[in-house]
C-alpha cells in the first residue's frame, strides 16, 4: 500500500511538475499556443482534454496484455480518435457555445502527441489504476499551464478574466466575467499567435529559475545530494 | 507462421475498429437531438436578435426560402427567413458573405424589411485581428447597430461608405478594411432585397432542411 502511495506521489510531481507535458515535454504545443487566447477556451480545451487523456489511459491500460506489440500503435491511435470524438459530440450537445468558440481544436485533440505519448511511455506498461491516475495529473499538468497562459494573455489582451464563461459553465457563469480595466486600444500583441510563443516562454523560464533555486539550496544544505534537473541551462 | 500472425493481427484490428466506431456511433445517436436542438436554438437566438419583435408576429423558423446568389456572396444555397405581422410580409433575414475582410470572409446576417430599410445586423463569423477590426461583433462595441433604420438608395450612395471614403458609418482607430467589407456587404443584402421585391416576397416556397 505504501508502496502505490508512494507510486502515485511521483505521478503527481511527474505530471505537474517534473515532466509536464507543455513546460517540459513540450508537447501538444499547437493547440496550447492556439487556444490561450482567454481563460474560458483554454479552461474548455484543458477539460475537453483530460478527459481523453484519462479515457485513453484507462482503455489503453486495460486492454495492454491483448494487444500484440506490432499492431498497438494503430490501437492506441483507433483508441484515442474514437474518445476525441465522443468528447466532441458531447461538446457539441451540451456546450454548443465552447464548441464554436473552440472550432477545429477539439477534433486536433487527436494530434496532441501528450495522449499517445502517454499512451505509449505510461499506460501500456502500467495498471488501469495508476495509468488513470497518470491521466489525471498529466491531463492537470497541461491544463494548468494552458489555463496560466490564457489569464496572462486575456489580462494584457484585454484586460478581463474569464469573458465569456458563460459559454463553457453555463448563463450562471456570466457574472464570473471580470473586467479589470478598460481599454480601448488593448496590448494587442498578447493575444495574437506571438504573444503565446512569448508567454509560453516566460513560463518555461520561470520554471526553470523555480527549479535552479531548489537545486541550489539543496546543494547548500547537503552538498552530497544534488537535486535531478529537467532541462535546466546552468547559469554560472 | 507469418500468415498465422498477421491474419492475428488482423482480427485483433477488426475488434478494435468495430469497438472503437461502435462507441462514437452510440454517442452520437445518444446525442444527436440534443445537437440538433442546440443549433436551432442559436439560429433561433441570432434571428430574433436582428429582427424587433414588433415587426413579426409569425415563427420565425417557418417561412423559409433558400437563395443562392453571387451578388450575397454567396457560394452555396442558405436559407433565408421571412417574417410576417397580420400575414402581410413584414421583411426578410438573410445570410451574406462579405467576401473582401482584413483576413478571410466575414459572415453577416442582415434583417430587411420589405423597403429595403435595414432592421438589423450581426457579423456571425469573422477572422478579424482581435482588438482592431472585431469590433464588428456586438460584444466588443455597438457599432454594428448604426445600420439600424438606414436605407441605400442605390449601387453609388456616396452616405453607405466608412468616414474615411465620405460617408456616414465610423471606422475603427487601426482598421478600416473591416467596416468597409461590412458596410458594403449590408448595402449588398438591402439592395438584393429591393430589387427582387416581386420573387423574394411571394408565398411559396419552403427549405430542404
Amino acid at each position: 500500500m505504501s508502496n502505490l502511495h508512494a507510486d502515485i506521489k511521483e505521478l503527481i510531481y511527474q505530471g505537474n511538475w517534473k515532466n509536464n507535458p507543455a513546460l517540459v515535454q513540450l508537447l501538444g504545443l499547437c493547440p496550447l499556443l492556439a487556444v490561450t487566447g482567454t481563460v474560458t477556451n483554454a479552461l474548455g480545451l484543458a477539460i475537453a482534454t483530460l478527459f481523453v487523456l484519462v479515457g485513453s489511459n484507462v482503455t489503453v491500460s486495460l486492454v495492454r496484455n491483448f494487444v500484440p506489440k506490432d499492431i498497438r500503435i494503430p490501437v492506441f491511435v483507433m483508441i484515442i480518435a474514437a474518445f476525441v470524438t465522443i468528447i466532441q459530440l458531447l461538446i457539441n450537445a451540451y456546450a454548443y457555445g465552447l464548441y464554436q468558440s473552440l472550432g477545429i481544436f477539439i477534433p486536433l485533440i487527436v494530434t496532441n502527441c501528450a495522449i499517445i505519448g502517454r499512451a505509449e511511455a505510461y499506460a501500456s506498461k502500467n495498471t488501469p489504476i495508476l495509468s488513470m491516475i497518470d491521466g489525471i495529473m498529466m491531463g492537470l499538468g497541461f491544463g494548468l499551464v494552458l489555463i496560466v497562459l490564457g489569464a496572462m494573455r486575456e489580462i494584457l489582451g484585454q484586460g478581463t478574466l474569464f469573458d465569456g464563461a458563460h459559454l463553457l459553465l453555463g448563463d450562471w457563469a456570466t457574472n464570473l466575467s471580470i473586467t479589470l480595466y478598460q481599454v480601448d486600444n488593448a496590448f494587442l500583441l498578447a493575444i495574437l499567435p506571438p504573444g503565446a510563443f512569448i508567454g509560453m516562454g516566460l513560463l518555461i523560464a520561470g520554471k526553470n529559475v523555480i527549479d535552479q533555486q531548489i537545486a541550489a539550496k539543496n546543494k547548500t544544505t547537503n552538498t552530497a545530494t544534488r537535486a535531478p534537473r529537467a532541462r535546466v541551462t546552468s547559469m554560472d | 507462421m507469418i500468415i498465422k500472425s498477421m491474419s492475428r493481427n488482423g482480427a485483433i484490428l477488426a475488434i478494435f475498429a468495430l469497438a472503437t466506431t461502435g462507441a462514437v456511433t452510440l454517442t452520437q445517436i445518444a446525442t444527436k437531438d440534443k445537437i440538433k436542438q442546440q443549433e436551432q436554438a442559436t439560429l433561433m437566438r441570432s434571428l430574433t436578435e436582428v429582427m424587433p419583435s414588433h415587426a413579426y408576429d409569425n415563427q420565425l423558423t417557418a417561412n423559409c426560402i433558400e437563395i443562392n446568389d453571387a451578388f450575397l456572396g454567396h457560394s452555396k444555397t442558405t436559407n433565408a427567413y421571412r417574417t410576417q405581422k397580420e400575414d402581410k410580409m413584414t421583411g426578410i433575414i438573410l445570410e451574406t458573405t462579405a467576401p473582401d475582410g482584413y483576413s478571410g470572409k466575414i459572415e453577416i446576417l442582415s434583417a430587411i424589411y420589405v423597403d429595403g430599410t435595414v432592421a438589423g445586423v450581426r457579423v456571425i463569423k469573422h477572422k478579424e485581428t482581435p482588438g482592431l477590426g472585431d469590433k464588428v461583433e456586438l460584444a466588443r462595441s455597438s457599432w454594428i447597430l448604426s445600420f439600424n433604420n438606414k436605407k441605400p438608395l442605390s449601387e453609388k450612395d456616396p452616405t453607405w461608405a466608412v468616414k474615411k471614403d465620405g460617408g456616414q458609418f465610423d471606422q475603427f482607430t487601426g482598421a478600416t478594411i473591416t467596416p468597409r467589407a461590412v458596410v458594403n456587404a449590408v448595402k449588398r443584402a438591402s439592395l438584393y432585397v429591393q430589387h427582387n421585391q416581386d420573387s423574394l416576397f411571394v408565398s411559396g416556397g419552403a427549405c430542404h432542411e
